[in-house]
């Protein structure tokens, strides 16, 4: 199913069984925040895994995504599932507009140019009056999904973000299996080469661009609705450097990466909090492990030591 | 009072003049960028963090040891630059041989550590650097006051681009420095220790950023974040520019600067974003950038 193998299905109803299992465990607002971290994770490793390129300015669309849908969510109304699907919209439609630009120039300055382009975003935020600039939209209402099903406990808004999640993360993985995925990865390993074989490539890594980023949206949507805010922290750009520390440690281009680095990447913000900076020297530290010495990040470590692909 | 498009001149050049400053800047730092990329094929992100080790380590050298500001114009780039060889020495020259885009993602984690550790030492609200007696008070330009430390910063950051450009360009040094760049395997045969250049040229490049602190340290109150406030807005200078020439680099940052600070007398609202809106334009109509070779 899926494009799973054999191993690969086994650990995906571990990650199952360990979504219903844990709410009882642990805290489920913090669960939460480590699914919504996971999902945007996945949407990052869809862009940096499959096509290699690396994306400095992922936070433009998982704020956008987030500002949206607290703003439709508050101010409109609607129902919670169409506010993260405007979520979802608004990060591809801007991935669109920003991927168009960035895709003109590869390696290095992909990344200087994602990271520039979001950095106007967070500008154009700070200025624009719906955002509410420096307070960020607050107090956004749960409010109900399909009409019926009362997302102010806690558990049932766990459900649902873990049903996104899934469905997220599902998607992701069959859009890296299906002949699309193929061809992304076919680029990934020898651009020239695809082109050779007639593909458009830029039209390939743009579409692979929108997909990512509109899961991206999705992930912010659904981060507001959880907290009830929508702030600057999520389109600056420590959110980009975060979820690109998220993947790295997790593992790129492993499909479940993302999930492990978003557990631990969160539960270390978590603990560390009360010590203030140390959290960044911390992540620095992570960041210059990985990549002098850890570069196929936990899961990808796992997967060579078992010698099967996670 | 002269009006200028209907701004009252004074204003108009003060905006100007800050323009200067803010492209002398964005000039030092992806000049040092765009050295430091041509020899190691690495995009430092940590150069806004050392900048701001610059800065600090004017003001120490002010505080704890009481060393004035213009030895520190010497001294500071010259403890960051240090700085710069044993970071390159232990951990970037680690990454040469993999994907470059590693070394993106290692500078990244270098400049949260630094800025991380700076932060808990020293908090996030800035400290003053007093402008030294002999740059304080203003000279009538005869259509403005110019603040003399001001003047000064523009003065400094020019005849240090043109120096190195020069450094570059006109040596004997210089023309090893882009043979390594074009091909240092070769250049290597010939006998040159390229290792060795490769670390001089980051220690280079660091000091270069350094300098960049210890002249912002008055002008900005000295705090952990004046880096990254800067480094994101070089970014795009360097795409606009191209990393491909030096004097690209100088020109492409002293006209951005300019831009920025006229946006900010026409239209205040757009001055934050009016260089990501040229990078825009620029990549629409050429993607390598202004002075950028062929890809």
């Amino acid at each position: 199913m899926f494009g799973f193998s054999r191993a690969q299905s086994i650990a995906f109803v571990v990650m199952v069984v360990l979504i219903a299992v844990c709410p009882y465990v642990l805290y489920p607002v913090f669960l939460m925040r480590v699914l919504c971290a996971a999902l945007f994770a996945c949407a990052f490793n869809l862009i940096i895994g499959y096509v290699g390129l690396l994306s400095f300015g992922h936070a433009a669309f998982f704020g956008m995504g987030s500002y949206v849908a607290a703003w439709t969510m508050k101010h409109w109304h609607v129902d919670a599932s169409v506010a993260i699907i405007f979520g979802g919209l608004t990060g591809a439609a801007l991935g669109l507009v920003l991927g168009y630009l960035a895709i003109r120039r590869s390696g290095i300055y992909f990344a200087m140019i994602t990271l520039a382009l979001s950095q106007m975003v967070y500008f154009f935020c700070l200025e624009a009056p719906f955002t509410g600039g420096e307070d960020g939209i607050q107090q956004v209402p749960r409010g109900h999904v399909f009409g019926f099903i009362d997302l102010s406990n806690d558990m049932t808004m766990y459900w649902v973000v873990s049903a996104v999640f899934l469905a997220g993360f599902l998607l992701v993985h069959r859009i890296i299996h299906s002949p699309f995925g193929q061809v992304l990865k076919g680029i990934r390993e020898n651009e020239p080469r695809a082109t050779s074989l007639g593909y458009r490539t830029d039209d390939y890594k743009l579409i692979a661009f929108v997909l990512s980023c509109m899961i991206a949206g999705i992930a912010g949507g659904t981060k507001a609705l959880v907290f009830g805010i929508a702030t600057l922290t999520d389109v600056h750009y420590s959110t980009s450097g975060e979820v690109v520390l998220t993947t790295l440690l997790g593992g790129l281009g492993t499909v479940f990466g993302p999930a492990m680095g978003a557990l631990v990447v969160t539960s270390m913000e978590n603990y560390l909090a009360q010590f203030g900076a140390w959290v960044t020297v911390t992540q620095g530290v992570i960041f210059i492990i990985c990549v002098l010495a850890f570069r196929r990040g936990i899961i990808g470590e796992l997967g060579a030591f078992l010698k099967i692909s996670l | 009072m002269i009006m200028i498009f209907g701004i009252p001149g004074p204003l108009l050049f003060g905006q100007l003049l800050l323009g200067l400053i803010n492209g002398a800047f964005y000039a030092m730092l992806s000049l040092g960028l765009a050295v430091i990329f041509g020899m190691l094929n690495i995009i430092n992100f940590a150069h806004g963090s050392l900048f701001m080790m610059g800065a600090f380590a004017s003001w120490m050298l002010l505080n704890y040891l009481g060393i004035g500001y213009f030895p520190a114009l010497i001294l500071a780039p010259l403890l960051v630059g240090i700085f710069g060889i044993i970071l390159e020495k232990t951990i970037i020259s680690r990454l040469y041989k993999l994907d470059h885009l590693y070394g993106l993602l290692l500078t990244f984690g270098l400049s949260l550590v630094i800025e991380g550790l700076f932060r808990n030492a020293y908090g996030s609200s800035g400290m003053p650097y007093r402008i030294p007696n002999i740059l304080q008070g203003a000279t009538n330009l005869g259509f403005m006051y110019m603040p003399n430390y001001r003047g000064w910063v523009v003065v400094a950051a020019l005849v240090v681009c043109i120096a190195t450009w020069a450094i570059i360009e006109k040596t004997p040094l210089g023309a090893t420095l882009r043979a390594a760049t074009e091909n240092a395997p070769l250049v290597q045969a010939f006998g040159v220790n390229v290792p060795r250049l490769i670390t001089l040229t980051y220690a280079g490049g660091v000091a270069l950023a350094a300098f960049a602190g210890v002249l912002a340290a008055p002008i900005y109150s000295v705090n952990p974040n004046m880096g990254s406030n800067f480094i994101n807005t070089v970014f795009a200078v360097v795409v606009i520019g191209g990393m491909g020439s030096i004097m690209g680099s100088i020109i492409t940052g002293f006209g951005l600067g300019v831009i920025e600070g006229l946006t900010k007398v026409f239209y205040p609202q757009a001055s934050a974003t009016v260089v990501f809106l040229v990078m825009v334009i620029v990549l629409l109509i050429r993607p390598r950038g202004l002075f950028g070779k062929a890809a």
